[in-house]
């Protein structure tokens, strides 16, 4: 790997970062120490369930994190660039521009009282520099690109004028109006019916191949994973558990959270968040964390060791990344814990 | 919409028959013979009688109440009992007097409210917040009257303050009474504006601050906006939705109001004229008075309920 | 398991306060005590009505009488506020008249309120033509703003202080009607009040028992918040000279007759004002707060 200044590999690297909301006594550590990364024109995957730390890491990449949350420390490479060292007129020159962002509801997303129109020209017009009438131009151009029939009409139309699936539409309108090199998506589909999922998602995949960029996506779905991700995160508790390329996860999970994970999938509905009947227990909150691993006091093979201390995130030599005892030198448990023991059984 | 504009129209009629009645009884209700104040005290019973036929206080009272109506759509209110004068006249030379009066305040309120709501709203919890809601709550619990005689004193009188405190006081500013030039016109306006002006910047906060919160200001912020577009342009376009209600029924509220700050200013208004001829016992005045400005504050509220319905319409979610 | 142990912390909370009411009501007062501003409203009221029930005793002057030779005084050691034309101590006028002002905000809300809770629960329970017809008489009575409403009852009915005191009632019944039709109609919604009517409950014990006590935060709310415009109605009515008539030492007369001496005497209208506003500001606190309190939304 070269290592000159400004030279990358990875569109974005994020290093040990550290978000924490503070409240007036207590600190709430709600990302702590992410590290993950996205090779160029990669879509990587970041699964975990609600309060895992997954979205508030998708807006600390963006510096979008609200009062009272703050980014504490670590660095997000971009380009090798880290952004934690921008101004903030040096980070609105990258957000919506190179970086690109879709939330998860698409109903309160965009502004009741703008146009759609209005509402992707405005990235042309404060990044490009275009005019009104052209910003128009290139919105429908966009709104066309992303499958909306009759643009030229809709983009007169208010977003209450616009299905749930039209609105998202407009969303990833919007987010590549100005072709970004890294889209993030928080959980985009979430919100929709199932046909139009399978829609959107189509169409993100497409666009992501036709247009190169890389693409960070959230979700809780392990099926929209394996339809769309090159790698995938498990996170975890605020933290990253395992990062691997998405066959290796399908095929041979490490970290007893993602088998877990992998397993409760029910055969025709890949929600996680639905019924975790498989791991036990619930997401602890981050302001009641276990000293331990997080993931201890859930697992079928927690030992003392994992109960009272916190494993490091281990990188073999093929880049890929593990959080869990079981794999280093110090296990203490069952020297041959074959932690697909379950899965083997079911199937 | 042009249907919610009709039967919102259809919806005012009931109220506008109740508020005639209402007026119409008051002068049926208050003690006395309206006849015999007319002609005096000392008059002779034939000519009390002849003004009760006159007036047509002897017919029952359901055609009274028709010919008052009838003779009012036609914009007859009656004679003054002081001045003889036709009440639409009296009325007519002072009605855009308190329209204007409550005009500016209004202005004036939502320009200062305004402001201070979003200041407020995007420095949340910070020193200027706390100050800035602080002075809004005192300007809600001050009697109107009673600042307007304030500010008489210190804008138009002028006190005597010590040299070292850093106000300045001055009695050529601005005029105490009267109506028409801008130094009249100052105190009065900010006199009756100020509680409004409390009103609409709390309303603005909090509205501010539930918009502030929502998912698509976020989005704004993503594609890369000024945080200051994000406020003024994203943010406060919703806000403002709900401020409009409040700022129609501020305006209505106003014209009564009006009541008690062009009594403190000798302001020739609708306001000062109610007072003065409850004073006089001048009850044709009074009625006919009162009911101009009830019809003025029912229009006003059919137009801002039409303003928020058509502003509304977009954040319809289904 | 999970259903069990949902099962566990209903039995706990059960166990730990019997009534969900009361439950309520404890988090409601917790959290009004930590709001400052209600507070400092709380307290401020609880000193005016010591000083209206006790200060008349203990006043230095009375507050009707003259001393003629001491008229127009200015602020000192022997008259706080001064004394007024007449050459009464303005500081003892005020202190006998808050017991008047509590009072007219006082009935006036309490007899507007009740008015207004009947026939807004009367129009949300029954609906239809009931409520139509009601709520077409509220629209009517809101058609007069602000204070004129109150000025016409009072030209009918002649100036005094217990007229005022009707006056701004029947001026604050159609507020009171709107906010308690409204939380009626989403009390009326909830299942067991179906179930009560198929129990064959009477609609009086179902109104009394089942809905009132299930919409009394937003009544003390606006109690609250209503005690502090009814001040300022009704003050301003005597400022007007149409309510407390002389020599009641009711504040907003007492400011009219200051009006007069704007030139010599700026503080005989001064106090009375600032006492107007301190029980104002006090009401409209404490209310702010409740209403926070009372707000599900609001955390602890």
């Amino acid at each position: 790997m070269t290592s000159k200044p400004n030279s990358y590999d990875n569109i974005l690297e994020i290093k040990d970062l550290q978000t924490s909301f503070f409240t007036k006594d207590l600190e709430v550590k709600a990302v702590d120490g992410v590290s993950f990364a996205i090779p160029k024109g990669k879509v990587l995957g970041v699964v975990g369930e609600s309060g895992s730390g997954k979205s508030i890491t998708s807006l600390s990449i963006l510096r979008l994190v609200e009062e009272p949350g703050k980014i504490k420390g670590g660095e997000i490479l971009f380009k090798g660039e880290n952004l934690l060292e921008k101004t903030e007129a040096g980070m609105r020159k990258i957000r919506g521009n190179e970086i690109s962002m879709i939330f998860q509801e698409p109903m309160t997303s965009l502004n009741p009282t703008f146009t759609v129109g209005q509402q992707i020209s405005e990235s042309y017009i404060i990044h490009e520099g275009l005019n009104k009438k052209q910003a128009k131009q290139r919105s429908i151009e966009m709104l066309k690109l992303v499958g909306i029939p009759s643009p030229e009409k809709r983009i007169n139309q208010y977003p209450y004028e616009l299905s749930g699936g039209m609105r998202q539409r407009v969303m990833i309108a919007m987010a590549l109006a100005c072709n970004p090199e890294l889209l993030i998506a928080d959980e985009p589909t979430t919100a929709l019916d199932v046909t139009i999922q399978a829609q959107i998602l189509d169409l993100f995949k497409n666009l992501q191949q036709e247009l190169g960029m890389g693409v960070l996506l959230i979700t809780h779905d392990l099926g929209v994973v394996a339809e769309t991700c090159d790698y995938v995160a498990v996170m975890y508790g605020g933290q990253v558990v395992e990062y691997t390329d998405a066959d290796t996860l399908f095929k041979s999970p490490k970290h007893p959270y993602t088998v877990g994970l992998m397993q409760s999938i029910p055969p025709h509905d890949h929600d996680i968040e639905g019924d975790l009947s498989v791991i036990k227990g619930s997401v602890p909150s981050p302001a009641e964390m276990p000293i331990g691993c997080r993931f201890a006091p859930r697992c079928p093979f927690a030992t003392d060791l994992c109960r009272t201390k916190l494993p490091a995130l281990e990188t073999d030599e093929e880049g890929k990344q593990i959080r869990c005892w079981i794999y280093s030198d110090e296990w203490d448990g069952a020297p041959e814990v074959n932690i697909h023991a379950n899965k083997e059984r079911t199937t | 919409m042009f249907k919610f504009i009709i039967r919102r129209i259809i919806q005012t009629i009931p109220v506008l028959i109740g508020v005639s009645i209402l007026v119409f009884s008051l002068m049926h209700l208050v003690p006395g013979d309206p006849a015999q104040i007319m002609a005096g005290e000392s008059a002779p019973k034939e000519q009390v009688e002849n003004i009760r036929e006159r007036l047509g206080l002897n017919d029952p009272l359901p055609v009274q109440y028709f010919n008052y109506v009838s003779d009012a759509v036609q914009g007859d209110l009656g004679n003054s009992m002081r001045s003889g004068r036709d009440v639409t006249a009296e009325i007519g030379a002072r009605f855009w007097v308190t329209v204007e009066l409550a005009f500016y305040s209004t202005v004036v309120a939502v320009f200062i409210g305004l402001i201070a709501g979003v200041v407020s709203a995007t420095k949340r919890y910070t020193f200027t917040d706390t100050a800035i809601m602080i002075i809004a709550l005192f300007g809600l619990s001050m009697p109107n009257f009673w600042l307007g005689l304030m500010l008489i004193q210190w804008f138009a009188i002028g006190i005597d303050l010590p040299a070292w405190v850093p106000f300045i006081s001055d009695t050529s500013w601005f005029s105490p009474s009267g109506w028409g030039s801008f130094k009249q016109i100052v105190l009065p306006v900010l006199t009756l504006g100020t509680g409004s002006a409390a009103i609409i910047a709390r309303m603005t906060r909090s509205s501010m601050l539930d918009v502030i919160g929502q998912d698509y200001i976020r989005t704004a912020r993503a594609k890369g906006v000024k945080e200051r577009v994000v406020i003024y342009r994203h943010a406060l376009k919703n806000a403002l939705i709900p401020v409009v209600t409040v700022v129609g029924l501020q305006f209505g509220g106003l014209l009564g109001g009006a009541v008690l700050t062009e009594t403190v200013f000798a302001v020739n208004g609708m306001g000062k004229l109610i007072i003065d001829s409850i004073q006089a016992r001048d009850f044709p005045v009074v009625q006919g008075t009162i009911l101009v400005v009830a019809l003025l504050f029912v229009f006003v509220n059919l137009l801002v309920d039409i303003a928020y319905r058509y502003l509304n319409k977009r954040i319809d979610l289904d | 398991m999970s259903h069990s142990t949902e099962h566990i912390d209903n039995t706990r909370t059960a166990v730990k306060s019997p009534n969900p009411r009361l439950k309520n009501w404890n988090i409601v007062f917790r959290k009004l005590k930590k709001n400052k501003s209600a507070v400092v409203g709380g307290i401020l009221i609880i000193l005016f009505i010591i000083i209206a029930i006790i200060g008349p005793y203990i006043t230095p002057y009375a507050p009707q009488t003259q001393n003629l030779v001491n008229k127009l005084q200015p602020p000192s050691g022997d008259h706080w506020f001064g004394t007024d034309n007449f050459g009464r101590d303005i500081f003892s006028r005020i202190i006998h008249g808050t017991g008047l002002t509590l009072m007219v905000g006082f009935f006036s809300v309490l007899l507007g309120a009740t008015v207004g809770i009947l026939l807004g629960i009367v129009a949300g329970y029954y609906g239809g033509r009931t409520d139509s017809i009601i709520m077409r008489l509220m629209d009517i009575l809101l058609a007069f703003p602000g204070i004129l409403l109150a000025l016409a009852i009072v030209t009918v009915l002649g100036g005094s202080l217990v007229n005022v005191v009707i006056a701004v009632a029947i001026s604050s019944i159609p507020v009171f009607a709107r906010i308690v039709r409204g939380s009626t109609l989403s009390v009326k919604k909830l299942e067991y009040i179906d179930a009560m009517r198929a129990l064959g409950a009477s609609d009086g014990r179902i109104i009394f028992r089942h809905i009132l006590p299930n919409i009394t935060s937003p009544i003390i709310v606006q109690a609250t918040l209503n005690i502090a415009t009814a001040i300022l109605s009704a003050s301003g009515l005597s400022f007007l000279g149409l309510g407390a008539q002389p020599p009641q030492p009711e504040w907003g007369a007492m400011l009219s007759e200051g009006r007069n001496y704007l030139y010599n005497a700026p503080h005989v209208a001064l106090f009375p004002g600032l006492a107007i506003v301190a029980v104002v500001l006090a009401f409209n606190m404490l209310g702010d707060g409740l209403r926070d309190a009372f707000d599900p939304k609001t955390k602890e």
